[in-house]
C-alpha cells in the first residue's frame, strides 16, 4: 500500500484550497483524488459572475475562479488524480480508490480532508403527486445540459426553489430563450442570495411566489404542466389557491445536502443540523488527522467563504502533520434554535477563532450574542437583518472562551 | 411465420417466453411501450408471497405455492437477485388475532411449509423495529422478495439469447384468426403466428376481444408506494404486512434485494388504465399505515413515490384459459401475480401443448443469462479482476449507487436492450440513488446517444415524447 501524507478528496475549489494551503505550510508529500475529469468541481458550470469578490477583488466567473486554483495547484506541482472514484475511507485513514488505469488501490494517509462538496436535494423527498414524467430536473443538471453540454432540457419553465441554483438557472434559462413562468418558495423568505433575487429575478421580470409549493405534476410522457397553490403557516397548501401552470420543464432548487457517504465509512460524527462532520476551529472532525471543508462540511453561499475555510482546513492538516500543536482547550459551541447551528462546532485551541453560523428565520434589529457557561455576555452585536440565505460570522478572541467550557450563540429579537 | 406469439412483455409473459425458448420454437414477444417490464410489472411490492393468502382451490393458491417454489432456481438461473427474508402478518387486536388463525389454516392447506403464529414477543425478538402496539403475527419463512423488473429482463434476455424476438413500440390494434394461424397487427409489424398468448395485462380484455372472447373484463387498481433510501433499508428484515381486514390488506413494509425500504400500497379502483398518478390522500396514507406497523421510519429519506397499476379481472381468480384453437388468455394476473409466474409459465406451455403445439426440447437451449456485475458487491480481487479485462469498469458514472461506466455499456449491449433512460436506471441502477440521476443523467444521455448513434437530443426517458432535450441552445431560440 502506497503511503502519502496528504490526501484530499475532491479537486473542486474546497479540495483545490486546501491543497494549496497545506503545500505552502510545507506539506510537499499529498494528492488530490478527483472523480470528475478535470479540476474544479461545480465551478466549471457555473458560468456565470459574481465569484471572487472577496478573495480576489474582482468579479470572476465560476470557471475563472477554479481557473485561478487550478494554476496555484499546477504552480506548486501537487498531483492530483482525476477520473478518480473514492469507494471508502476507514477511519485509520485508509483510502479505497478506483479509475480506469489503475484499478482499484489503496493508500495509508497521514491526514486527510474531506472535500466532496453538496448534492442537490431530489424530487423524491418533496413528495409531490401526480405523474413521471421526463422534464423535471434539478437546477444543477439543467445547468449541466445548457452550460456544459450545449442542450436546452426546456421551454417553458417553472422553478420550485429559491435556492441560488435556481435563481441563477431562471436568468440562464430565459437568455438561452426559455419562458420562466414562476419561481415558488414554500417558505415566506427566500433562500437565495438577496443579489440573485434581483440580478436574475426582478431584471427578467420572472415573478417570485413565496409561501407557494407544487402540489402536482402532469403530463404522461414529457411534463405538461403543474399546479401549484399558496401554503398556509404550517407549510400546507391551501386548496382553494390552487392554479395550473402549462410548462414543460420544473427545475428544482429545494436544498442542498453535504455529500457525506465517505464520511460516514470513515465513521466521522456527523451534526444533524448542518449535515456536516462536527468540526473544531481547525476544521478537524472527531476522528483525529481527518479535516473537512467547504459544502460537504455546511452549504456555502460564496465559494469565496469556502476557500477561506479550506486554507484553515488545509493549514491545519499540515500541522498536524508536522505535529504542530497550540494550548488546548475544551468549548462546546450551542445554539439557541434562532440560530441553527454553528461552525465550528466546537474549540480546543486558545486562539483566535471566527465562528460562521446560520439563522432560522428572517429576524430584523437583531443582537447577536454570544454568552458562555458562566453567563458572561463575551460578544454582542447588532445586526439590522439576518437571513437563512445569508451566512454570518462572529470572531472571537481567545479570552472569550479561555474560561468557559460552553459558549451559547443566540439572536435577541426586538 | 412464427409458432408462439406472446402479447405483453411484463413478467408472466417473459416468464413464459423464458419457458417456451427451451424447445424447438419460433416465439415473438410483442410489447406496445418503449421496453419491456413498464405495465405492472414496473410498480408492484416485489414480493414473492408465501401462499396463504389465496382461498385454497383457486388457481391463485395453486400456482403462487408452486410458483414460489420454483423462485429460487430461476433466480439462480437467471442470475437475478433473490432473498429469502420470511414474511411477517402482524396484528394489533383479537380480531386479528383470529384472522391470522385463519391465515394460518388457510396456508396449512395450501401447503405453505413452517407457517408459526407467534406472540408479541417472538415477534419483537424477530423484528426490533415493529410496533409496540402489535400484539401478534404469523410468520411465513418461505416469503421472499425478487425485483420485478430484474427478473422480466433476465427471463426475456434469456428468451432472446435462445432465439425469441421481441418488437417493442407495437401496439396490437388487431388479431385476426383465419386457416389455422393468427395474423397479429402490431404497430408497424404483421406477424403470423400459430399461437397466441395473451399476456397483456391492463389490456388482455381488449386483445380477447379482438378474437370474439368478452368472457372477461380487466379493470386497473391503482397502488400507491413510497420507496426510501438505504439508510432505511436495515429497519426491518422480514417483509412487514398488517392483518388484512374490511379495509383490505393494509400497508406493507419490506426492504428490497437492493437495500431500500418499499412502503405500499394503497389499492383504489379506478378507470383510466393509463393513470399512474400518485395522489396526496395515497402518499398520505401510505406514510400513516407505515409508520403504523415499524417504527423509525423516517419520509424525508424518501427516493421516489411511484404508482403501479394492478390487472384486476372479473372472476376474482387468475384467468387462464384456451378459450379457442390456438389462443391462451393468461389474464387477471393481479397479486400474487410475480410470485406464480414461473407457475403459471409451466402452466401455459402445458395448455398449449394440450392444444397442439409440439413440445420439443431444443438441444442447444441454455437455461442460464450472464448476470449483470454489481461492481458495488465485488469484492477487491473481484473489482481489479473485471476493471483489467475491461478498464470501463473503473470509472464510476453513478457516484450514490457506485455503478460502473462498464456495467451500464454491458446493459445497453445485452438482451433485452435499453433504450432510454429509465431502461438504463432499471438495469444498472444507475440514476436510482439519492440524487436521482441529478449527477449521472447527462453522461448516461451521452452513452446512449452514442451507443444507439442517434442525437443527444433524441433521448429520452422512457420513449414517446418524454424527451431529456429538445435541441441544442441557441437552436430552440
Amino acid at each position: 500500500m502506497k503511503h502519502i501524507d496528504l490526501v484530499i478528496i475532491g479537486g473542486g475549489p474546497a479540495g483545490m484550497s486546501a491543497a494549496v494551503a497545506a503545500y505552502d505550510a510545507g506539506v510537499r508529500d499529498l494528492l488530490i483524488l478527483e472523480r470528475d475529469s478535470h479540476l474544479g468541481g461545480i465551478l466549471q458550470q457555473c458560468i456565470h459572475n459574481g465569484f471572487g469578490l472577496h478573495r480576489f477583488g474582482e468579479e470572476l466567473t465560476g470557471p475563472e475562479y477554479a481557473y485561478r486554483y487550478e494554476a496555484m495547484v499546477e504552480e506548486r506541482g501537487i498531483p492530483a488524480k482525476l477520473n478518480t472514484m473514492v469507494l471508502d475511507i476507514s477511519p485509520e485513514k485508509v483510502i479505497t480508490a478506483t479509475n480506469t488505469e489503475e484499478g482499484v488501490f489503496q493508500i495509508q494517509a497521514k491526514a486527510v480532508v474531506l472535500a466532496m462538496g453538496c448534492r442537490e436535494r431530489a424530487k423524491g423527498a418533496l413528495n409531490i403527486a401526480g405523474t413521471r414524467p421526463s422534464g423535471i430536473y434539478s437546477a444543477g443538471t439543467a445547468q449541466k445540459f445548457v452550460n456544459m453540454k450545449g442542450y436546452m432540457p426546456g421551454k417553458e419553465v417553472v422553478i420550485l426553489g429559491s435556492g441560488d441554483i435556481g435563481l441563477i438557472m431562471a436568468r440562464r434559462m430565459t437568455l438561452e430563450g426559455a419562458k420562466v413562468h414562476a419561481v415558488c418558495e414554500l417558505m415566506p423568505y427566500s433562500g437565495g442570495l438577496a443579489r440573485n433575487i434581483e440580478q436574475c429575478l426582478h431584471d427578467f421580470n420572472i415573478p417570485l411566489k413565496l409561501s407557494h409549493t407544487v402540489v402536482e405534476i402532469h403530463g404522461r410522457e414529457r411534463l405538461t404542466g403543474v399546479t401549484i397553490a399558496k401554503v398556509d403557516e404550517n407549510r400546507r397548501p391551501i386548496p382553494e389557491t390552487r392554479e395550473y401552470i402549462p410548462c414543460d420543464t420544473l427545475l428544482l432548487s429545494v436544498g442542498l445536502i453535504p455529500e457525506n457517504e465517505l464520511s460516514k465509512t470513515a465513521k466521522v460524527p456527523l451534526d444533524r443540523v448542518t449535515n456536516g462532520a462536527v468540526v473544531d476551529q481547525d476544521r478537524q472532525t472527531a476522528v483525529n488527522g481527518v479535516f473537512a471543508c467547504g459544502n460537504v462540511l455546511h452549504v456555502h453561499d460564496l465559494v469565496d467563504y469556502v476557500s477561506e475555510e479550506a486554507d484553515i482546513a488545509g493549514r491545519s492538516a499540515a500541522d498536524y502533520i508536522n505535529g504542530l500543536s497550540a494550548d488546548a482547550v475544551n468549548v462546546a459551541l450551542h445554539t439557541d434554535g434562532k440560530v441553527r447551528y454553528t461552525v465550528p462546532q466546537r474549540i480546543t485551541k486558545k486562539k483566535d477563532v471566527t465562528v460562521f453560523f446560520r439563522v432560522s428565520d428572517v429576524f430584523r434589529n437583531v443582537t447577536v450574542k454570544v454568552t458562555d457557561n458562566a453567563g458572561n455576555v463575551v460578544y454582542s452585536r447588532k445586526k439590522p437583518k439576518v437571513a437563512p440565505g445569508e451566512m454570518e460570522s462572529v470572531t472571537l478572541k481567545p479570552e472569550a472562551f479561555a474560561n468557559a467550557t460552553d459558549l451559547n450563540f443566540a439572536l435577541e429579537v426586538q | 411465420m412464427y409458432d408462439v406469439a406472446i402479447i405483453g412483455a411484463g413478467v408472466v409473459g417473459g416468464m413464459i417466453a423464458r419457458t417456451l425458448a427451451a424447445y424447438r420454437l419460433n416465439i415473438v414477444i410483442i410489447e406496445k411501450a418503449h421496453d419491456v417490464a413498464t405495465g405492472a410489472t414496473a410498480a408492484n411490492s416485489a414480493i414473492v408471497h408465501a401462499g396463504f393468502d389465496a382461498k385454497e382451490g383457486t388457481l391463485k393458491a395453486k400456482l403462487n405455492v408452486r410458483g414460489s417454489e420454483m423462485m429460487p432456481l430461476v433466480c439462480e438461473e437467471l442470475g437475478v437477485k433473490y432473498r429469502n427474508n420470511g414474511s411477517l402478518v402482524i396484528g394489533f387486536s383479537d380480531e386479528d388475532k383470529a384472522t391470522l388463525q385463519t391465515l394460518y389454516e388457510r396456508g396449512v392447506k395450501n401447503g405453505v411449509r413452517g407457517l408459526e403464529l407467534l406472540s408479541a414477543e417472538a415477534l419483537r425478538a424477530l423484528e426490533p423495529n415493529i410496533s409496540k402496539n402489535a400484539t401478534c403475527a404469523l410468520h411465513a419463512p418461505t416469503g421472499s422478495i425478487v425485483c420485478p423488473y430484474e427478473l422480466t429482463f433476465a427471463a426475456i434476455g434469456n428468451a432472446m439469447d435462445n432465439g425469441a424476438e421481441l418488437l417493442l413500440d407495437s401496439e396490437v390494434t388487431a388479431v385476426t384468426a383465419e386457416n389455422g394461424r393468427y395474423t397479429v397487427t402490431a404497430g408497424a409489424h404483421t406477424v403470423e403466428a400459430r399461437y397466441v398468448v395473451n399476456a397483456a395485462g391492463l389490456y388482455a380484455d381488449a386483445i380477447a376481444a379482438m378474437v370474439g372472447d368478452t368472457s372477461f373484463n380487466i379493470h386497473p387498481r391503482r397502488g400507491e408506494y413510497i420507496l426510501l433510501d438505504k439508510e432505511m433499508g436495515a429497519l426491518v428484515s422480514h417483509t412487514v404486512f398488517r392483518t388484512p381486514s374490511k379495509m383490505g390488506k393494509g400497508i406493507l413494509v419490506s426492504p428490497t434485494v437492493d437495500g431500500n425500504l418499499l412502503t405500499g400500497p394503497t389499492s383504489v379502483d379506478i378507470s383510466d388504465k393509463e393513470d399512474k398518478s400518485t395522489t396526496p390522500e395515497g402518499i398520505a396514507r401510505v406514510m400513516k399505515e407505515a409508520g403504523e406497523n415499524v417504527e423509525g421510519i423516517r419520509f424525508g429519506a424518501t427516493i421516489t413515490g411511484f404508482c403501479g397499476l394492478r390487472a384486476v379481472g372479473s372472476t376474482g381468480d387468475f384467468i387462464i384459459n384456451n378459450p379457442r384453437h390456438g389462443f391462451v388468455n393468461v389474464a387477471g394476473i393481479e397479486s400474487p401475480g410475480l410470485s406464480s409466474a414461473p407457475a403459471i409459465a409451466a402452466y401455459v406451455a402445458d395448455l398449449l401443448a394440450a392444444d397442439g403445439l409440439a413440445l420439443e426440447k431444443k438441444p442447444d437451449y441454455n437455461p442460464r443469462r450472464e448476470a449483470l456485475h454489481a461492481f458495488r458487491e465485488m469484492s477487491m480481487e473481484e473489482k481489479n479482476k473485471v476493471i483489467a479485462k475491461d478498464p470501463a469498469y473503473g470509472r464510476v458514472i453513478c457516484r450514490c449507487e457506485t455503478v460502473t461506466e462498464g456495467e451500464i455499456l454491458h446493459a445497453i449491449r445485452q438482451n433485452p436492450k435499453p433504450r432510454d433512460l429509465d431502461g438504463v436506471k432499471r438495469r444498472t441502477r444507475a440514476q436510482m440513488g439519492r440524487c436521482q440521476g441529478g449527477f449521472c443523467s447527462p453522461y448516461i444521455v451521452e452513452m446512449l446517444a452514442k451507443e444507439l448513434n442517434i442525437p443527444y437530443e433524441a433521448v429520452t426517458k422512457f420513449g414517446g415524447k418524454s424527451v431529456v432535450n429538445f435541441g441544442k441552445t441557441k437552436e430552440t431560440l
